[in-house]
């Protein structure tokens, strides 16, 4: 199946193996690099690290390995972009449907979104990627931008 | 004619899953021959936009006790369990 994740991930906002202790430091890491490239306002972290407090994006794929969407109101957002980081140990996040439950965490998309219309293709897109159990153990696995590239280009 | 019903999308921020989600439904029950008005809105606003509307469907979970049928399912994003989901949205639609 053709990914086009790529079309709206900024290779300079994709880190692989990152080492973080919670999702609170994930969510900063990403955030600090959507900043840098110039994705979202200086605001945004705090935000989105509020809103997974309140309204947790763990999603439940049935593997060892899930994924985390974060994402915040779109007045903390400059451009709408896409960060991604794969963990070398996954970190608990809680479950969106159930925030109860605490999920291990392997990927994390962090979304910035300004456009209703252009994000809903955005979402949709990492949806699709992460239906592909195939798709997220690559991912894990890649070491390059590259491999991500090819994998999701 | 019968009335169209009106489900009611709801996630954290309204704009996000929720959006994922009703354009799946939309496209799915449409192939099954079913048509609905779709608004959307942040959980937060659920209690308050209930009147009118026939279900909830919500990816995020919401207060107990509203008084309408609520669905809350990851299933349009995750993949997994869509057909059953389906299923149930179409069986609170043909009511």
């Amino acid at each position: 199946m053709a990914q086009a994740l790529m079309r709206y991930l900024d290779p300079g906002a994709i880190i692989l193996g990152i080492e973080a202790g919670n999702d609170q430091e994930v969510i900063q890491i990403l955030s600090d690099r959507l900043h840098d490239l110039g994705y979202v306002k200086a605001s945004f972290a705090a935000a989105v690290l509020a809103r997974e407090a309140a309204l947790p994006t763990g999603l439940p794929l049935g593997l060892d390995n899930n994924v985390a969407i974060p994402h915040t109101d779109p007045e903390h957002v400059l451009k709408s972009g896409l960060a991604m980081a794969t963990l070398c140990k996954p970190v608990a996040f809680s479950n969106m449907e159930d925030p109860d439950e605490k999920l291990q965490v392997s990927v994390v998309f962090l979304m910035a979104l300004n456009d209703k219309d252009q994000q809903i293709e955005m979402l949709q897109e990492i949806a699709l990627t992460i239906q592909s159990a195939d798709t997220i153990t690559a991912l894990i696995q890649s070491d390059s931008v590259e491999d991500v590239s090819r994998l999701l280009g | 004619m019968t009335k169209l019903k009106t489900v009611l999308f709801a996630c954290g921020t309204g704009i996000a899953t929720s959006t994922v989600v009703a354009h799946a439904v939309e496209d799915a029950l449409k192939e099954r021959g079913i048509r609905f008005n779709a608004r959307q809105c942040k959980a937060t606003e659920v209690a308050g936009q209930i009147d009118d509307v026939d279900l909830v469907i919500s990816t995020t979970q919401l207060p107990k006790d509203l008084g309408k049928p609520v669905i809350t399912t990851l299933a349009f994003l995750t993949g997994i369990g869509k057909a059953d989901v389906l299923d149930k949205i179409e069986a609170a639609l043909r009511d």
